[in-house]
């Protein structure tokens, strides 16, 4: 602990088991249960995992990732893999995104389709 | 709610050093400047951790929210609603560590406060033996090592009446007891009050021969001991014992002496006496304690009286702090036992290990739960041949519980008080069970000062602290 610091045996105790609390089961842990330090592993990429809330970096931010979350859909149908969740862009609806011309500022108005 | 609070805790201040003391667990942590800063935020109210994080201005806002974290997960600050504590009951059978053997319920003196003999007694001593037989000695001791299953030190304490008064059974016990405890592969440990009247060089010889530790009950100087601890036709004790201590003091080489002082309301000068039997008589520590008595009793000490007594006891207990700042000893025990429990973070259920780790033995064999209940027919929990009535036992505990003491549950100084002393509880309320609520304020102002000294040998001098260590190691 770096704010408060354990005076008495008791507040040893205490540091002790919070610290040792600390070392819980992580969803996707690195290295088994014999590893020293347990954290996370978070894919890298963004296409390895397809469940919201995985679009996280290796560091657990979003700083990391190709693409910002605000631009995703759209770019991600581009120049990505990702067709088969957003319009079909070459046949169907070649101008789902012609209102989107910068995905930062338009991304609302890149909208459902109903075939 | 998502809102966070201020746990429970006591704030103190030593050394320069801010600390908590967290209630319930007895912990102490020293605060740094971010953590304090929360702390000084949530006193203006609950907020959202958001909001906390917004409204600590002075410190970055990441050592903040690592602050408030650490804060969180020691429980000294916790979520609006709070942490719901279980109730703990200790586990059953609790295996014995120390048996209090009151070889004699005799005494040679009668003081007036006697809790004993004086007009505020719980014994009925009436046809039971006023001397414990050897046989009755050897069978507690039997009982003690088989109820102590897992315990690799067991003790074994002596008490009265007045002890020498039965020494031949006391010494006969210690021999027995060291054999058994050596086939049983158990450390055993001796100790003893007396009023030292009694005291022989031989005796004195064998004490000290066999490790046994020695308190001895006395008041202070001539005037201040014989005002109420005299002999059946009213004379001082002082002139007969005091010979008798010094030779104990200078004879029995193998282990630290102590007195023992109560304190009645003509006899509060705790500063005099402690000096009198520190630096005249030359004890190794001196332990004092007010008298347990009816409030209606012209020697009880009243709520005036108690005060005077916590501003000499603080005097005293700078000294110790003093002494203890340049590693030096000070025999002042009251502040010694106190910084004992705050260094190791004692939270207690029960006030003490009576009927617990520590039970007394009548003369007769009647078990009590601890000395003071001996003889008493009404606290009777079984006796050394049939063992204890465990559902007199759990009815015992189960009603001098923590829990069971609502108007503890807001006080910070329950850890270590949780209610105090059953027997002072009876006699003034008629009920083990019973907080002494008479003497809180005392209790509160005396654990604050020892908070106080405790935070400012931890900023100053923290390796005085490691004699708490090995005080306590089993």
């Amino acid at each position: 602990m770096k704010h408060i610091r354990a005076v008495n045996q008791k507040a040893v105790r205490i540091e002790e088991y919070i610290a040792s609390a600390g070392d819980d089961v992580f969803a996707l842990q690195e290295g088994g249960e014999s590893a020293p330090h347990k954290r996370p592993h978070y894919p890298m990429g963004c296409s390895l995992v397809f469940f919201p809330g995985w679009e996280v970096d290796s560091a657990g931010g979003t700083a990391g990732l190709c693409q910002p979350v605000e631009r995703d859909i759209y770019d991600c149908y581009i120049s990505c893999f990702w067709p088969a969740q957003v319009p079909d862009h070459l046949n169907n609806y070649p101008g789902w995104t012609s209102k989107c011309a910068s995905a930062t500022k338009d991304w609302r108005n890149v909208d459902l389709v109903f075939p | 709610m998502n809102e966070l609070r201020l746990g429970e805790f006591y704030e103190f201040a030593g050394g320069g050093k801010r600390y908590l003391y967290l209630v319930p667990s007895g912990a102490i942590f020293e605060l740094g400047e971010a953590a304090g800063a929360v702390i000084e935020t949530l006193k203006s109210g609950p907020r959202t951790r958001e909001r906390l994080l917004e409204d600590v201005v002075a410190h970055p806002a990441p050592d903040v929210a690592e602050a408030v974290e650490e804060l969180y997960q020691t429980h000294a600050i916790s979520h609006v609603g709070g942490f719901d504590e279980p109730v703990q009951k200790a586990p059953m059978p609790f295996p014995l560590q120390t048996l209090v053997l009151n070889v004699t319920n005799q005494c040679n003196l009668s003081c007036k406060y006697c809790y004993e003999f004086g007009e505020d007694r719980v014994a009925t001593p009436e046809g039971k033996p006023k001397f414990m037989p050897l046989e009755t000695a050897k069978a507690s001791v039997d009982y003690l090592i088989e109820q102590s299953p897992g315990r690799r030190s067991i003790h074994l304490t002596f008490f009265g009446g007045e002890t020498l008064m039965n020494f031949p059974v006391l010494r006969a016990t210690i021999d027995y007891a060291r054999e058994k405890a050596h086939a049983a592969g158990k450390y055993i440990d001796f100790s003893l009050t007396t009023n030292a009247t009694l005291l022989t060089p031989a005796i004195i010889e064998y004490f000290s021969e066999n490790n046994v530790g020695v308190t001895v009950s006395l008041d202070g100087n001539r005037e201040q001991n014989d005002a109420l601890r005299v002999f059946s036709n009213g004379r001082g004790s002082y002139d007969v014992i005091e010979p008798k201590v010094r030779e104990l003091l200078k004879n029995h080489r193998t282990r630290p002496i102590s007195a023992r002082v109560t304190l009645t309301s003509n006899n509060v000068d705790v500063t005099s006496i402690y000096r009198h039997l520190r630096q005249d008589l030359g004890f190794h520590e001196v332990g004092f304690a007010p008298v347990t008595t009816a409030p209606n009793r012209l020697y009880a000490i009243g709520s005036n009286g108690l005060d005077r007594v916590l501003d000499q006891f603080t005097e005293l207990a700078h000294e110790y702090r003093d002494c203890a700042l340049r590693d030096e000893h000070h025999g002042f025990s009251n502040v010694s036992d106190t910084l004992s429990e705050l260094h190791a973070g004692i939270s207690k259920a029960h006030p003490c290990g009576a009927g617990l780790g520590l039970m007394g033995v009548g003369p007769s064999g009647d078990i009590a739960p601890c000395h003071r209940f001996v003889d008493s027919d009404a606290h009777t929990l079984g006796h050394v041949s049939t063992g204890i009535d465990r559902a007199k036992q759990a009815d015992f505990l189960d009603r001098g519980h923590l829990s069971q003491k609502i108007d503890c549950h807001t006080c910070w100084a329950r850890p270590l008080c949780s209610g105090g002393c059953y027997h002072e509880a009876y006699v003034r309320y008629h009920d083990t069970g019973r907080p002494n609520l008479h003497y809180c304020d005392w209790i509160r102002g005396w654990t604050d000062l020892c908070l106080g000294i405790y935070g400012e040998i931890a900023a100053r001098n923290p390796k005085f602290l490691a004699y708490f260590d090995e005080r306590r190691a089993e």
